[in-house]
């Protein structure tokens, strides 16, 4: 039972580089936060593997939930404001 | 007895699961694939959640108020992305698909 | 045979955040993505519960709480963006 977590915990590890790679390398500013909220998401699945509930708590509150909130609300702002409508 | 229904319940649900990831790859548009998305991951979510009841009865309120919330929330939000896509345009690009009552009823509203 | 089936079920869910995964790298405009995230979400809700029913700590059931309430929250947002509504 041990060995199948550990394996798993390897396997969203693998997962989150993947998305971090994909999150640089994308084009569009909304999908590259949406990657980040996912970061968090497999990072706090993994904080949960490892026996760590509450860091997992603070993790999915904190960085899938509010961040992700934060930045999109920034980003209408800045479109809002940029009077020529410039793509961002 | 109910050990073995809930771990029953748990394989059902998890099979409407990985009918949901399988629809996620092979619906042609977006529209089909918030279909495929949001129900079949959800009834997959309730089901695995009450099969989690029935193995261990004591964490059954803990998991009936996580089932509450998911049959509260993801279909609202499942609607509001359709909304999204819609106005993204692009949204139904499959031949079979060609009823738009939200653009009949916008265009009418518009007049 | 119990442990056997949960074990199946933890397997399945799997493939499910295995394919919702795919379609999030893949996905050919910004709403497929949403999408996916979505569904991933939620699989790792289920994901989150099986884990603590193979550890047998009722306490990991507080992450999928905390997830089940703000997922909602994510994902109106971004379709609020998407659609220039925010």
């Amino acid at each position: 039972m041990n060995a199948i977590l550990l394996l798993l915990t390897a396997l969203l590890c693998v997962a989150m580089l993947v998305t971090a790679v994909t999150a640089i390398m994308v084009n569009s500013t909304p999908i590259a936060i949406l990657a980040a909220g996912l970061i968090s998401l497999l990072a706090s699945v993994v904080f949960v593997l490892l026996a760590a509930p509450d860091v997992a708590m603070t993790e999915a509150a904190i960085g899938s939930g509010l961040t992700t909130f934060l930045f999109f609300f920034v980003l209408a702002r800045v479109r809002a404001g940029s009077e020529d409508g410039g793509e961002l | 007895m109910p050990e073995l229904i809930g771990s029953l319940m748990l394989v059902g649900g998890a099979v409407f699961l990985l009918l949901g990831g399988v629809g996620l790859i092979r619906m042609p548009d977006v529209l089909n694939r918030i279909q495929a998305g949001a129900k079949a991951v959800t009834l997959g979510t309730l089901f695995t959640l009450i099969g989690i009841a029935l193995m261990r009865p004591e964490w059954a309120l803990k998991l009936v108020l996580i089932a509450l919330f998911i049959l509260f929330t993801n279909p609202l939000s499942a609607q509001v992305l359709a909304r999204a896509a819609h106005r993204l345009g692009g949204a139904t690009d499959a031949k079979l698909t060609t009823v738009d009552r939200l653009a009949e009823d916008t265009a009418k509203a518009q007049q | 045979m119990i442990d056997l089936l949960i074990l199946l079920a933890a397997l399945l869910v799997s493939v499910a955040f295995v394919l919702a995964l795919y379609r999030f790298f893949k996905g050919p405009s910004a709403a497929d993505r949403v999408v996916a995230f979505d569904t991933l979400t939620i699989v790792s809700i289920t994901g989150i519960a099986l884990i603590a029913l193979l550890n047998e700590r009722g306490i990991y059931l507080d992450v999928a709480l905390v997830y089940a309430l703000l997922s909602f929250l994510g994902v109106i947002t971004i379709a609020r963006y998407l659609e220039n509504g925010l």
